[in-house]
């Protein structure tokens, strides 16, 4: 059964979008990393969604891939903001929010 | 399968490796493409090699099937059916759905494919020294390369969903390349602005193939064996008597609602102008010869779609030929108005793709397909013209009245390519669009349509007018502006709404030193990148229309002969099975010439699916199907049964005559005008008021622009903007309103009898507590986006360990 191999292609690309969240100071590489994270998790939905021969997982995972395109969409333009008030993109220099 | 379908062949198709493979073509570019983006600027000549040679891979690629083809149906008797050679892998398929990828190679595809690979290949070339030194060179070079393969890929699409695949891709790269030059505003605007009314279309095309799918699947499935995405079943099953009315009929309108988007007819037709923002190989590649044609292409494809659905050469006019008519005719006009060479060129071709959907509209299948054939090379000649005006001679600009005017003397290779498209154009004898426009007309007059007749007979003479205006104000008369050696002020600049600055703020100290130097030379020829590709597109224009030369004789009708697909009645093995092109049933007809193909087809095979009968057998042949009078009670057929006018030279001789008055009175109306200054007619439309008037809404397009961003967009988008803030301050703030004072309410009776009593007590003892809990958590706000991203996964996995072990 393919699906194995389906699952640890999704859970090895989840893993490198975990890392490049948590270790990427660059905005956009961050914005990178999740489309990485939503994408390992449509695989995994095409993988189920194979082998239980029904189309749900298929649709949900077009579903997915708009909600991403329009979450990428914002992000851009908060990264663009970001860089048209500070010049740069790197999140360690955003540090408004610290308690 | 395909050993017994062969075994019952009559004859033996020839075939042959370009046309096995031509799913490879669009591959070629499509590798190019990624080659250019990722090595493109390292490589010496910035990716551009990349591009040029895809497109002279895919263009021996394509002539060689188009070769193929041509034995192909020289090899087969006289009206007998050529299968489509046919390739499917899949693409996709789960729950008894199934997508596939592949090739669909028959007479019209190998049309197509050559003469988007050629067109491209010149293109191509023609940017190697017109983009000289632009900025995004590499980017420029990407963009078409990727065009091209998507236009091939829609071109020898298998099925619907191939289709708009190439489609989407097309219009990607449209947007790309109109927005080339994003930096002045006007250009990024046109950009955006194609994109959206190409995508308004495209909406048609996803609704269109959906309700096709769901309407057409199940006797595909059954008859043929094909997904009723294909284009194949799509065809036989519009023709096959199965499909309601009401299914087909919607079909064809989402569809053809696309084809209104993408090929710019009205009233879907105003962001083509616009597109000329883009450099002017794009205008020439894309938005004339070749991208705008998709729309036609869609309607040629699967013309027994629309051919069912719309009732074409049925009582009365139909969908297509109506909007094909009216664009025509208001796009001709408009002409008139513009002071823009690209923009007057725009609106040619606005108008010139009326006349192709006219022609499909009207049943004159072959002839509007030979105009896209013949028309590609004139106009794409034609753009190419103007663009080696402008890098040479006029200072890149684009404004005819303005920095125009007595080029024949200084350009002598581009006055005599732009005066043979011109004649192209105008439908003179014998240059390419006589053969294909006449052709269009007479056919759409003798399928009865005689309105439509002299809709086009008055197109022919707009269109002789208006290119005699501009060839006028461009090559005759004396150099005005720039042409003339004045130099622009830059701020000068900013007044041409469509201009070609890119050698101004693109290229370095020393790029712009030397351009400055060449303009300085006055008005030249230019160089051989840019007429080379330009003596070639206008032999082609002068010789195409020989393909298809109906006044000489039937033998001269050779492009007929290879691209128009026949009526006949095949069995559904026939084009089920195709896989290689060899082996297909194919049932004998008695006459195959005579316009209704009578006789039933006699099954000599079993059918590929026993099911056939059901279909038919209940209703008894009376359904009405346009392969012949008689249903195909256990066969099918791929094109419907079209008729095609007799020659005449009398009905020739008169466009001739239209098109003669148009250029003679426009020559005169342009020499009073612009030379003498005929007080008579200088400033008239100031004078008159109607034809003020007239000429007022022609500026203004109609004012469907207007209409289109004041009217529609503000009254769809205003009141969801102003409704939202009704919500917002009214019934959100209502919420948050009442919330708070009834909060305040409570609040108040707590604090009189829970917290004076109660609370106060222990409110010091949790407040130590909560400072100390506050200073341990605040480390963990840090502010930092990285932190709170570990934050987050970590405790969803500790959850998720959680869940894990709870559940085992």
């Amino acid at each position: 059964m393919l699906l194995n191999q389906f699952l640890i292609l999704g859970a090895v690309l989840f893993c490198i979008g975990v890392y490049g969240v948590i270790a990427r100071k660059n905005a956009v590489m961050v914005l990178m990393s999740i489309e990485l994270i939503l994408n390992s998790v449509n695989i995994n939905l095409l993988a189920f969604s194979l082998r239980n021969g029904s189309v749900d997982g298929h649709t949900f995972a077009l579903y997915v891939i708009a909600v991403a395109a329009a979450e990428v969409g914002v992000g851009l333009a908060m990264v663009l903001l970001m860089y048209r008030n500070r010049r740069s993109i790197g999140l360690d220099e955003l540090s408004e929010m610290k308690g | 399968m395909l050993a017994a379908a062969t075994e019952m062949t009559e004859t033996v198709l020839s075939s042959g490796w370009f046309l096995e493979n031509a799913w490879i073509i669009p591959i070629i570019p499509a590798i190019s493409f990624a080659l250019i983006i990722f090595f493109g600027k390292r490589m010496p000549k910035k990716g551009s090699e990349f591009g040029v040679a895809s497109m002279l891979g895919a263009l021996v690629f394509s002539a060689g099937a188009a070769y193929q083809w041509i034995q192909r149906v020289n090899g087969a008797a006289e009206g007998a059916y050529i299968a489509p050679i046919v390739k499917t892998w899949t693409w996709w398929q789960n729950d008894g759905v199934s997508l596939g990828i592949g090739q669909h190679v028959d007479g019209l595809t190998v049309t197509i494919l050559l003469v988007v690979a050629f067109i491209s290949s010149l293109v191509q070339i023609y940017s190697l020294e017109y983009l000289r030194g632009d900025r995004r060179y590499t980017h420029f070079f990407a963009s078409l390369t990727l065009f091209s393969a998507g236009m091939l890929n829609m071109v020898v699409a298998e099925n619907m969903i191939q289709l708009i695949l190439g489609w989407e891709i097309m219009g990607l790269c449209s947007f790309m390349l109109i927005g080339h030059w994003w930096e002045e505003g006007a250009n990024s605007r046109a950009a955006l602005k194609a994109f959206f009314t190409t995508r308004t279309g495209d909406i048609g095309l996803l609704t269109g193939t959906a309700v096709l799918y769901f309407a057409a699947n199940d006797w595909t499935t059954k008859t043929l064996g094909v997904s009723g995405f294909s284009i194949r079943g799509l065809s036989s099953w519009a023709l096959s008597g199965d499909p309601s009315s009401a299914a087909i009929t919607v079909g064809a309108v989402a569809l053809f609602i696309a084809a209104i988007g993408k090929s710019g007819q009205f009233p879907l037709h105003t962001w083509l102008p616009d597109a000329m923002a883009g450099p002017t190989p794009v205008s020439s590649l894309l938005h004339s010869s070749t991208m705008v044609v998709a729309g036609v292409f869609l309607v040629a494809r699967v013309y027994p779609v629309f051919f069912e659905g719309l009732d074409i050469l049925g009582s009365g006019a139909n969908f297509i030929v109506i909007i094909g008519g009216i664009t025509i005719v208001i796009a001709a006009l408009l002409a008139f108005v513009q002071t823009d060479i690209k923009k007057v060129l725009a609106y040619s071709t606005v108008s010139q793709l009326g006349y192709m959907m006219m022609g499909l509209g009207a049943g004159a299948w072959l002839p509007a397909v030979f105009h896209i054939f013949t028309h590609a090379f004139f106009k794409a000649c034609l753009f190419l013209g103007a663009g080696s005006i402008s890098h040479s001679s006029s200072h890149h600009s684009f404004e005819m009245k303005k920095d125009m005017g007595g080029l024949r003397k200084f350009m002598p290779i581009t006055f005599t390519t732009w005066i043979i498209s011109t004649l192209a154009l105008c439908g003179v004898f014998p240059f390419s669009g006589f053969f294909s426009k006449d052709e269009i007309i007479d056919n759409v007059g003798h399928n009865g349509y005689n309105v439509f007749m002299i809709v086009g007979l008055t197109g022919a003479f707009l269109t002789a007018a208006y290119m005699t205006r501009a060839t006028y104000l461009t090559f005759f008369g004396s150099p005005r502006g720039a042409s003339a050696g004045e130099h622009h002020e830059e701020e000068g600049h900013g007044a041409h709404a469509s201009h070609d600055d890119h050698a101004h703020d693109t290229h370095g100290h020393d790029a712009h030193a030397s351009h400055d130097d060449h303009a300085s030379h006055g008005p030249h020829e230019s160089g051989w990148l840019i007429t080379a590709p330009l003596i070639i597109l206008a032999t082609l224009a002068l010789s195409s229309g020989f393909l298809n030369a109906a006044p000489f004789g039937h033998s001269w009708e050779n492009f007929k002969k290879w691209v128009e697909p026949s009526a006949e009645v095949i069995n559904p093995t026939g084009i089920a099975y195709v896989t290689g092109g060899a082996g297909e049933a194919r049932i004998s007809s008695d006459e195959p010439t005579e316009p209704v193909v009578g006789e039933e087809a006699q099954s000599g095979a079993p059918l590929a699916a026993a099911s056939g009968e059901e279909d038919h057998s209940s209703e008894e042949g009376h359904h009405k199907s346009d392969c012949g009078t008689k249903t195909p009670v256990d066969g099918v057929c791929v094109a419907p049964q079209l008729n095609h006018a007799p020659f005449k030279w009398s009905k020739a001789g008169l466009s001739m005559l239209i098109v003669f008055a148009g250029m003679l009175s426009s020559w005169i109306l342009c020499v009073q005008l612009y030379e003498r200054k005929n007080k008579k007619l200088v400033g008239l439309t100031e004078r008159n008021k109607a034809l003020g008037a007239g000429y007022k809404f022609l500026v203004n397009k109609y004012y469907l622009d207007a209409l289109y961003e004041n009217v529609i967009v503000r009254s769809i988008a205003h009141p969801i903007a102003r409704g939202a803030y009704w919500i917002n301050q009214n019934i959100l703030d209502g919420i948050v309103n009442g919330a708070g004072t009834s909060a305040k309410t409570v609040a108040g009776w707590v604090y009189r009898n829970v917290d004076q009593k109660l609370v106060d007590g222990a409110v010091n003892g949790s407040g130590n507590a909560a400072q100390a809990a506050g200073g341990a958590l605040q480390p963990v706000q840090s502010g930092k986006v990285n932190m709170y991203g570990a934050l987050l996964f970590g405790s969803a996995a500790i959850g998720a360990l959680i869940l894990v072990i709870i559940n085992t």
